[in-house]
């Protein structure tokens, strides 16, 4: 099949298209959190897996050290590793194409791929979606963190609104079922109960160790959890 | 220049974590108490860092403007919008919110 009419390459850019565009609030999100432009960057260039991002963001931007961020946003890129086993299988990238592939392995860019039956495009769909939204991403985070820099107090324009509203979008999808939802509910309280009495950010890493607990001894779907920040299908017409 | 260090370490812990994938023989990564560990944690810190982001100041628990956010936004993600346009709807929740007195 011709590249260009390839439905992997036409679900991989749109779904570039709409992760790429929420860049601006992450960049918006982390100047606001007090990192400035090329710590934002670094960020977007480098670490590049959303979550992760913005765990570390919310986590300085509570007042959290630089260790708790980390630690936070080191544990939400657990499942990549899950996602780069997959994609190796499926990929099969080979020499320095496997480096760049790691890079480039997101939620996205491992469900546009297997999204697609054929290997063709699996391989396409991987590669257009992952690049995609590494320049996209990267160009709107700039864009935000610009815009984030040039318009002052960021309550008056509720941006800590915003973060709230960006977490919960994250976790939306993945709630799927009734179990996900009770994880969310318990680990959300385990949160604000610990919030008085230990340093921010250590907070979340207590939620975290609850839930890798629930999910180390519990029996449900092993994939729970693990859905696209974005639904790559969600703008195709059937 | 602290920060700067832990922005470095995080993003070399993501790069190791995403390249560990391609390079773990399959069989140990294959575990799927693997899988669901890194499907329940995910979940668990999405939930902790929106409770965290709603409802605490440092070490205080509060009930500001931000409630609205989260109401706004859940209204969002129900109607199924897209992912801007929540946090669009969370940000003009608060900022409304504050204009009529909350905190």
């Amino acid at each position: 099949m011709e590249f260009s009419k390839s439905p992997a390459v036409r679900v991989g850019l749109s779904i570039a298209v709409a992760t790429g565009l929420y860049g601006v609030s992450f960049g918006a999100l982390s100047v606001a959190s007090g990192l400035d432009l090329w710590q934002t960057m670094a960020l977007s260039l480098l670490l590049f897996s959303g979550g992760s991002q913005f765990a570390f963001i919310g986590v300085v931007g509570g007042g959290g050290s630089g260790v708790a961020a980390m630690s936070a946003s080191g544990l939400l890129g657990i499942r990549n590793a899950v996602y780069g086993m997959q994609m190796n299988a499926m990929v099969r990238p080979r020499g320095w194409k496997r480096f760049a592939a790691a890079q480039v392995t997101i939620d996205e860019s491992t469900a546009t791929a297997t999204g697609q039956s054929e290997p063709l495009e699996q391989r396409r769909g991987f590669w257009v979606a992952g690049l995609g939204i590494y320049v996209l991403w990267n160009l709107f985070t700039l864009v935000g963190a610009l815009v984030g820099n040039a318009i002052g107090d960021p309550a008056q324009w509720g941006l800590d609104g915003a973060a709230v509203a960006a977490f919960l979008g994250l976790l939306w999808p993945r709630l799927k079922a009734r179990e996900p939802a009770a994880i969310a509910v318990v680990c959300a309280m385990v949160t604000l109960l610990a919030v008085p009495f230990a340093p921010a950010g250590v907070p979340i890493l207590v939620a975290a160790a609850v839930a890798g607990v629930v999910g180390w001894f519990s029996h449900g779907p092993a994939r729970e959890g693990l859905e696209p920040d974005v639904d790559p299908y969600s703008s195709e017409g059937k | 220049m602290n920060l700067w260090l832990w922005i470095l370490i995080a993003c070399v812990v993501a790069y190791l974590t995403k390249l560990a994938g391609y390079l773990v023989p399959a069989k140990v990564m294959e575990n799927p108490q693997m899988t669901r560990v890194a499907g329940t944690l995910t979940i668990g810190l999405l939930a902790s860092l929106t409770a965290v982001n709603t409802f605490s100041t440092g070490q205080v628990l509060v009930v500001d403007a931000r409630l609205a956010a989260l109401v706004a936004a859940g209204v969002a993600l129900w109607l199924r919008a897209p992912f801007l346009v929540v946090v669009l709807a969370g940000a003009a929740a608060a900022a409304v919110a504050r204009l009529l007195g909350a905190a």
